[in-house]
């Protein structure tokens, strides 16, 4: 009599059978494919609803194959699939089937960084009056955990938005562009465009540099006045 | 220990996309089920629109991820993000899967099934006393849809969950539509695998849809939760229901999702067969 | 004026834009974004036959091309410089896309701005 495979055996077995066209010794291949399909449909489906504007841009059919690659050399290491995708903007630019669409990874950072503003921690909004009260020059601004600089040398946010349900067709502006992202407190998440100099300030900001020194030949006013429209000041304090 | 018990009413999987349908639907939902690992982010919308819907539903937490089944150790992050959420929420009821989705550090994806022996069943058993004690509840584990099995089991199915409850002192989850998933795929007899089924141990039931195989037919149903339930899928709930009363019942529907008025016509139509059974109990 | 008065200046602008706007904002408290879940229970609307498709990329094996929206996006000719650029970047550093690879930058932006580019969260 063989010696039954133990459970440990058994998983190492599936897992394998999994990413393999080979399915585990003593099970029906269709059947074992039933597992296969699932697991694989299962991620592509899980990655098109955090990148849905890449498998716009490329189509499901194209999506779902590059998806799959992507998924047998970045498989998730955490139940959590809301934290897995990280490694996709990355995995873009180096596929060479895309090569032709180069601004597909930015795009693809650009829906990363929302989707980490629309799960991230909540914060409540600062009092707009203390910025009046504060003296300018020792005035510190935390910004929500929501918040993050988005930069690329392509139009990629018109990109983007000209793949938002109801968009209508509008020529691309020429690259570079820049944008704050972030969740109001209506929880919208917003992507505002930025000029250069307002994401050089909001990348200091973001790193707790002081107002007066992150605005150093800057104006903040325009970066400042969308901070504060969308909420996304959660503290103002002053330096000692 | 914090007990998972739902109102004996039809419930309905959460999604957000019906949102402002859900949260108005006050009297003809009894309990909204959400999948725990979509509401592991740390703030934001999905938990405020739980918060809401708690307000006026109970709530049952189902988890997908914690790969009870599995041989190796549970995943202590994972057990801590649960409780994190369960402590949040204090939703009404917290179940899981007989299947395991982790190998090593790789997570699967899927719920994948394993033999019935007593090497399993000792794994199983230390796994669910380790979540309820770290949990301080009481859990449901549910019955899986399988399309292959293993030579190796030594226990059916329903011996092996019986065990589990009996040790553990865990709850069931009782999914019929896997009951006859199952019983299509490997050839058994569904009414006989719920004849033996440990009723009493059931604090919710679950409904859903399945789908013949495109290849091999009806020879082979997928689980695939697309569709509306299937006529002998209600037919042996409403056996089940004449045998224990009416139970927390949720219609799943997780792909091809359709508009929020046609799971609330699925849902009133368990709505109508609990209420014969309230009438028989009371009779 | 000292840069203390124009700072002050700037806050106190930012602040009136700011007035006028939260009327409007009241309007909007449905969600405007929800990201659908990500992780279930179902199977994948199934088939035996699916699942044993392309597992991975092998260059010759792969004739699928983009379809998408991406043909209807022109991008302004010097856009399309930087694209080509990018192209040689891209299949010059695959497999190593990090801070370290020099991206296409347009010329005239500070090295701060510059730094931008790089990707964050690899």
């Amino acid at each position: 009599m063989t010696p039954q495979p133990d459970h440990r055996a058994i998983e190492t077995a599936f897992h394998a059978g999994l990413w393999s066209p080979q399915a585990p010794e003593g099970h029906d291949p269709k059947r074992f494919s039933v597992y296969r399909n699932n697991v694989q449909h299962g991620l592509v489906r899980a990655l098109a609803a955090r990148f849905p504007v890449v498998e716009r841009l490329v189509g499901p059919e194209f999506f779902a194959a590059m998806a799959r690659v992507f998924a047998a050399q970045n498989p998730p290491r955490s139940p959590v699939l809301l934290d897995w995708g990280d490694g996709f903007p990355g995995f873009l630019t180096a596929f060479p089937p895309v090569a032709t669409l180069p601004y597909l990874p930015d795009v693809a950072r650009l829906e990363w960084l929302r989707g980490l503003a629309f799960h991230a921690a909540d914060a409540p909004v600062a009092d707009p009056a203390a910025l009046a009260n504060a003296d300018p020059d020792r005035l510190t601004l935390t910004l929500a955990p929501s918040a993050h600089a988005f930069a690329s040398p392509f139009p990629a946010l018109a990109i983007w938005q000209a793949n938002q349900p109801g968009a209508r067709p509008a020529p691309l502006p020429a690259g570079p562009q820049f944008a704050l992202i972030g969740r109001t407190p209506g929880l919208d998440v917003t992507c505002e465009a930025l000029g250069a100099d307002q994401t050089t300030l909001l990348r200091a900001l973001l790193a707790g540099a002081p107002l007066a020194r992150a605005a150093e030949g800057i104006d903040p006013t325009p970066l400042l006045a969308l901070l504060l429209r969308h909420g996304l000041i959660t503290r103002i304090g002053e330096t000692a | 220990m914090i007990p998972s018990v739902l109102p004996a009413r039809a419930g309905l999987g959460f999604k957000p996309e019906h949102y402002a349908e859900a949260a108005a639907a006050l009297r003809a939902v009894g309990f909204y089920e959400v999948h725990a690992e979509n509401y592991m982010g740390a703030g934001g919308a999905p938990h405020v629109m739980l918060d809401r819907l708690h307000a006026d539903h109970a709530i049952s937490v189902h988890g997908v991820g914690l790969s009870i089944g599995g041989a190796g150790p549970l995943d202590d992050a994972h057990l801590r993000r649960l409780k994190t959420l369960l402590d949040r929420h204090q939703p009404e009821s917290f179940s899981e899967h007989l299947a395991w989705s982790s190998h090593g550090a790789a997570w699967l994806n899927d719920l994948l099934p394993l033999p019935y022996t007593d090497e399993t069943l000792a794994t199983i058993i230390a796994h669910v006393d380790q979540v309820q004690s770290v949990l301080g509840r009481r859990m449901l584990l549910e019955n899986p849809a399988t399309y292959v099995t293993f030579a190796s089991s030594t226990w059916p199915e329903v011996e092996f969950l019986r065990e589990i409850t009996r040790r553990t002192g865990c709850g069931l989850l009782l999914d019929v539509n896997n009951v006859f998933v199952s019983a299509v795929n490997h050839g058994f007899d569904p009414e006989a695998y719920l004849a033996g089924f440990p009723l009493a141990a059931v604090g919710e039931i679950h409904l859903a849809g399945h789908e013949a195989d495109a290849q091999l037919g009806a020879a082979l149903l997928i689980d695939s939760h697309s569709r509306p339930v299937a006529p002998p899928v209600w037919e042996l709930y409403a056996q089940v229901l004449a045998r224990t009363g009416p139970l927390p019942t949720l219609i799943e529907w997780d792909n091809d999702v359709p508009a929020f008025p046609v799971l609330l016509a699925e849902a009133a139509r368990a709505e109508t067969l609990l209420e014969r059974a309230r009438h028989d109990a009371a009779a | 004026m000292s840069n203390k008065t124009l700072l002050a200046a700037s806050i106190a602008a930012a602040l009136s834009l700011t007035a006028a706007a939260a009327q409007a904002q009241e309007m909007e408290k449905c969600f405007g974004v929800s990201l659908a879940g990500q992780n279930d229970c179902a199977a994948g609307p199934g088939t035996s036959c699916a699942g044993s498709s392309v597992l991975d990329y092998q260059g010759n094996a792969w004739e699928l091309v983009p379809a998408g929206t991406c043909e209807t996006m022109e991008l302004p000719a010097d856009s399309m410089m930087h694209a080509r650029h990018g192209v040689t970047e891209a299949t010059l550093t695959a497999g190593n896309y990090g801070p370290g690879v020099n991206r296409d930058l347009p010329e005239g932006l500070d090295a701060a701005v510059a730094a931008t580019y790089m990707p964050t969260m690899m």
